[in-house]
């Protein structure tokens, strides 16, 4: 991550506000994606790829490079603007998002440079996390496996299949992030079918859990940079999060699930994006 | 073709202690050789492989869609993964985990269904897996293979773990009469001629190929009605060539598998025949689509005529011949 490692806190700051930007752009463009989910879980992304991960284009087939697994893959856009912004492929290419014969569909695909795995059903990139963590173990490779989880979908009882074998076999080296947005397609996910509190879940499974702001990209890369935080458990980020979050009308609103904004609804929330964008950038 | 008699035929193994053996060779040569199981180390007789290489085999417990998502994860990073799991739960328990995680994402995770088809008997029906062909078949980018006897079983787990994409091999769990010679040639999606002949030909796959075989000794000897035995060990890709020859050639086709007879074997072949024009006489044997009998391996066999008797009463049915 060297080149990253001179990435100041004010630069990330711009970062997510762009990214934030392009997600509206591509999804607008499309017709088609996840809105909330991907600004919900938009700073983790920018956090661990310009931050953490010690992953790029040049060393994507090196096997001791950090993977990144997105277990919540209907987020999949807030994805595509972070590796085309650190260079996996060119960011013209998302002009063809959810279009005919484009490998940039509405879920990871390893057909996209720098996807380390296909997902989109949920409860899944949990096990495969497992599989990736076991391998460095069985090769005494120091890479690290973070995956990304929706706090909806943990209600897949395969998370919890994948939860036990990661603490049997001491997967330090895993790390879930579940993003906490406490918000689903139906509505609240305590409504839908009440996870909380997940702390306990996954402590009572033998994993290390600490609860972290999604939002703060400050407090996120102090926490990502600390991991192992018990040695010989995995650890699990339940990171507070807003679905929406940076569109003020997005913000909370089970709508914006999967949502595309009108001509209206878009020009208003550029016009935010693009507010906010300039305030950081004279603070800058 | 490489029989032409039943006085040469010796009792083998069963298929499964094959694929352990097989595996314990590769294993020792190779320590990216990795065997995942879900509580079925025994009945996968991978009990000698888990004491000799501790450290290759992974224990996953009873929890099938978690031994094949992390089947898919080590494959990603170059294990050569073999995720062992009876065949009735690692096929639909499992089935998300299969499409995604194996066959959508190319992890070449080799999936093997032990105690398949009936094996398991008197269990009942939660432990047959009479669907797992038909489940895999609508699965892109999934090779299913049903070897039949200790040979077929030895060379599809040799070739799987060289195989750079998913394959689904099923075993049962009975000892198998030696078929074939073992300097035969052995290839996924080419199938092997047991017999020759061109009266009719019977397309089998795994422990119905014996019985199969036996009907044709019979017929010969009884009826004088020379029968092409095919050993159709690869359900997918179908060897195009061999049945359309044998449609070709004989007078008709009859397939026998050990498995519903919805979305297996016999579909598979009826539909690759109708649709390049061939149209000859056909029937598919298996289990029907019904509540499946109480009984032995044998004994279903028996009762759904997959037995030298009632593959003989099937073929002169065919043929016209009372």
């Amino acid at each position: 991550m060297d080149r990253n490692k001179l990435m100041t806190l004010a630069e990330l700051k711009i970062k997510s506000v762009e990214y934030r930007k392009k997600i509206l752009y591509y999804i607008k463009k499309a017709n088609a994606g996840h809105m909330g989910g991907s600004l919900s879980c938009v700073d983790i992304l920018n956090v661990l790829y310009n931050s953490v991960l010690h992953v790029s284009p040049d060393i994507i087939e090196n096997p001791d490079r950090d993977r990144y697994v997105q277990s919540k893959g209907h987020s999949v856009e807030a994805l595509y603007v972070v590796l085309a912004d650190r260079g996996f492929f060119p960011e013209s290419e998302l002009e063809k998002l959810c279009r005919y014969d484009s490998h940039f569909v509405g879920h990871p695909t390893r057909k996209v440079n720098g996807i380390e795995h296909n997902t989109g059903a949920l409860g899944h990139g949990l096990s495969v996390s497992v599989g990736i963590a076991l391998a460095a173990k069985m090769d005494q490779r120091v890479y690290k496996v973070y995956t990304l989880l929706g706090d909806g979908e943990m209600t897949e009882g395969s998370n919890w299949e994948a939860a036990l074998s990661a603490s049997h076999y001491k997967l330090d080296n895993l790390i879930a992030i579940v993003d906490y947005n406490q918000l689903q397609i139906t509505g609240l996910t305590r409504e839908v079918c009440n996870t909380d509190p997940l702390e306990d879940k996954f402590e009572a499974f033998g994993w290390h859990v600490e609860y972290i702001n999604g939002h703060d990209l400050e407090e996120m890369n102090l926490a990502f940079h600390a991991i192992p935080l018990s040695k010989e458990k995995p650890t699990c980020f339940i990171a507070h999060t807003v679905k929406g979050k940076g569109i003020s009308f997005m913000e909370n609103d089970i709508r914006w699930h999967h949502g595309v904004p009108d001509d209206a609804s878009y020009q208003q929330a550029m016009e935010e994006l693009e507010k906010e964008l300039k305030l950081l950038i004279t603070q800058n | 073709m490489n029989r032409q008699s039943d006085t040469d035929i010796t009792m083998g193994k069963t298929n499964l202690k094959v694929f352990s053996k097989t595996l314990q060779a590769l294993a020792e040569k190779d320590k990216d050789v990795i065997a995942l199981t879900s509580d079925s180390r025994g009945s996968g007789k991978l009990v000698p492989f888990s004491e000799k290489f501790p450290d290759q085999l992974v224990e996953i417990g009873i929890a099938e869609q978690n031994l094949v998502g992390v089947s898919a994860g080590l494959a990603s990073c170059g294990k050569k993964v073999f995720a062992v799991s009876p065949a009735c739960f690692l096929t639909t328990c499992a089935l998300e985990q299969i499409k995604n995680d194996v066959a959508y994402a190319d992890n070449p995770v080799k999936l093997i269904g032990i105690s398949a088809g009936v094996s398991y008997g008197a269990l009942g029906s939660t432990h047959h897996s009479l669907h797992d062909f038909a489940a895999l078949r609508a699965v892109h980018n999934m090779t299913i293979v049903a070897p039949a006897d200790n040979f077929e079983s030895q060379k599809s787990i040799e070739l799987a773990s060289e195989y750079n994409h998913p394959v689904y091999i099923r075993f049962g769990k009975k000892p198998m009469p030696l078929l074939h010679h073992q300097n035969m040639e052995f290839t996924f999606g080419k199938s092997i001629k047991l017999k020759d002949g061109n009266d009719l030909a019977i397309i089998a796959t795994g422990e119905c190929i014996y019985p199969a075989y036996e009907a044709s000794l019979i017929l010969e000897r009884e009826k004088g009605i020379k029968m092409r035995v095919i050993s159709m060990h690869t359900i997918k890709p179908l060897d195009q060539e061999m049945i359309f020859a044998s449609a070709r050639e004989c007078s008709g086709i009859l397939t026998i598998e050990e498995h519903s007879v919805y979305g297996g074997l016999g579909e598979a072949c009826a539909s690759m025949l109708l649709e390049n024009g061939l149209y000859i006489p056909f029937k598919i044997m298996g289990i029907p689509d019904e509540y499946t009998i109480t009984g032995s391996q044998t004994e279903i066999f028996n009762h759904y005529g997959i037995s030298p008797d009632g593959i003989t009463q099937e073929a002169l049915k065919l043929l016209k011949i009372k």
